[in-house]
């Protein structure tokens, strides 16, 4: 065992562990920050594999914006109204079929898939061949998800908007 | 770079070196950070006619090494109805994620923490880790002031990314590359080749291309004093309104850790700035070690480059801080969402246009 091994089982630990705090604290506060670490885990885990424009983007979108927007909503409406939000446990049996199932479709994919392992050179940057391919090969959805973005944008502005 | 190699050959590994090596910023803040404290006060008292501190030691040179030693012996005071786990990690998370931005700062060609190539993208995302920490801190703290603090610190911060990213995007057009290293090695040692006066582009291209490197220079200038809440966009911390904002109810050490935050970040604007557009530890003229033939000499003289500019920004931070006033929330956002996005749209697309004609 190398000490990329360790720092793999390191950042993996941290994902497993703060995912399993998100959905079983009590305060929705220590969730959001626990999602956080969850956020921080992954993108080690995607430098590790040498995606580092992958970690980046994960850390901008969604520790930079996704999350600090959860806490903006959460803490304006937590405090301001006096009423504390507490998570508790409903719906016990649904829940853990629905997962079980899930979970069994995974990991069905997982043993059935012929996965490709080939001894590849591990990539130095990913941002070049991203690019060119994103505007040759996928340009057509590159340039539609732009136009859903825009019109989610469009959407959540005339809802705000006061009438 | 020079450093990291000879590191990872002292110690036979890679980790170990970079573990090391990570460490060296910290080394440069800690008297930046008392140096700065100290040259604020005096700024100030300059500019409002004052004598500012000058007791301990000459001109009062001393006065921020007693301050941290008085901080030090303070009683660690936590509000009793405060978020314990939550107050103690905030300081912690601000300081990490504004120490994180140094991992992509070079000092001089000899030194950087990681020469990755995406560097300006990462100095983005570490943004939102301190924003992160100050809501933690604002919400933990139990106190109205506190957690409007770090509410309007969170939408400043959010908001005036937008800006700073468009710049860096119409820089990261012109030049192609997105390591800061990079970038610094392209404005090679001659003030022409700055990125504000059109970095290596051909003459024509380069005399179309300065206004618009101004205005983004300019933009940039403006959206970085947002991100580190620093007047005239001081709202979070407004003394006047917020008490002293998301860190009201911190004391003692922990306090001197958000300070010193505050003071890292300072400088880390002011290094993106003048990495991306003047040259980063690039001389303006010519290196002293090149002409005596000492080329040992070059890599020092680069370090002391790249923080005369920095200080120099860090300088004129303080200079705005006591000379502006402070902008209300609304006009805050206006400035941002009103002025600086479409005129920095306008920018990327103009200067979009003069990379692809080609003259």
């Amino acid at each position: 065992m190398n000490i990329y091994d360790l720092i793999f089982y390191l950042f993996a630990a941290i994902t497993v562990f703060s995912a399993f705090a998100v959905v079983s604290s009590k305060n929705i506060i220590y969730s959001a920050y626990s999602l956080m670490l969850t956020f921080f885990g992954v993108a080690g885990l995607y430098v590790l594999l040498g995606a580092d424009f992958l970690a980046i983007v994960q850390l901008i979108v969604y520790v930079g914006g996704i999350l600090i927007l959860i806490l903006f909503g959460v803490m304006l409406t937590n405090k301001v109204n006096g009423m504390p939000i507490h998570t508790e446990v409903t719906n016990l049996i649904p829940a853990s079929i629905t997962i079980g199932l899930f979970a069994g479709i995974i990991l069905a994919f997982f043993v059935n898939t012929n996965w490709k392992s080939t001894q590849t050179e591990f990539p130095n940057t990913t941002i070049v061949a991203l690019g060119k391919l994103l505007m040759n090969e996928y340009i057509l959805i590159f340039e539609l998800l732009g136009v859903l973005l825009l019109i989610a944008l469009i959407g959540a502005a005339s809802i705000a908007r006061k009438k | 770079m020079i450093i990291y190699e000879y590191l990872s050959e002292l110690f036979g590994s890679p980790v170990l070196a970079s573990v090391i090596q990570s460490l060296f910023p910290l080394i440069f803040l800690i008297p930046f950070a008392l140096f700065a404290v100290w040259l604020e006060r005096k700024v100030s008292a300059f500019m409002q006619d004052r004598i500012g501190p000058n007791r301990v030691g000459k001109h009062g040179w001393l006065q921020t090494v007693a301050d941290i030693l008085k901080l030090i012996q303070k009683e660690d005071i936590t509000a009793a109805n405060a978020d314990k786990p939550l107050f103690n990690i905030a300081p912690v998370l601000v300081f990490a994620g504004s120490y994180l931005a140094f991992a992509a700062i070079p000092f001089s060609s000899a030194y950087i923490g990681s020469s990755i190539d995406l560097g300006l993208l990462f100095i983005v995302a570490a943004s939102g880790f301190v924003v992160a920490g100050i809501l933690m801190g604002g919400w933990a703290s139990n106190n109205k002031y506190s957690l409007l603090g770090a509410v309007r610190s969170a939408a400043q911060v959010v908001s005036y990314e937008i800006p700073t990213v468009l710049v860096i995007l119409s820089v990261v057009m012109l030049t192609g590359s997105l390591s800061l290293y990079e970038l610094s090695e392209m404005q090679t040692s001659s003030i022409h080749n700055w990125i504000l006066f059109g970095g290596n582009a051909p003459l024509l291209q380069k005399i179309l291309l300065i206004p618009f490197m101004f205005i983004g220079f300019i933009i940039l200038y403006i959206s970085s004093l947002a991100e580190v809440n620093r007047t005239p966009f001081d709202i979070p911390e407004a003394e006047s309104e917020l008490v002293a904002g998301f860190h009201t109810e911190y004391s003692g050490m922990k306090f001197a850790m958000f300070f010193l935050a505050e003071y890292a970040n300072m400088f880390a604007v002011s290094a993106i700035v003048s990495a991306i557009f003047l040259g980063g530890y690039q001389s303006p003229f010519g290196y002293l070690g090149n002409t005596l033939g000492l080329t040992w000499l070059v890599p020092i003289e680069q370090f002391l480059w790249f923080s005369a500019k920095g200080l120099f920004f860090v300088f004129v931070q303080m200079w705005l801080r006591w000379t502006l006033p402070r902008l209300r929330v609304d006009q805050l956002m206006a400035l941002c969402w009103k002025y600086l996005i479409p005129i920095a749209f306008v920018n990327l697309l103009i200067i979009g246009l003069i990379v692809l004609i080609k003259i």
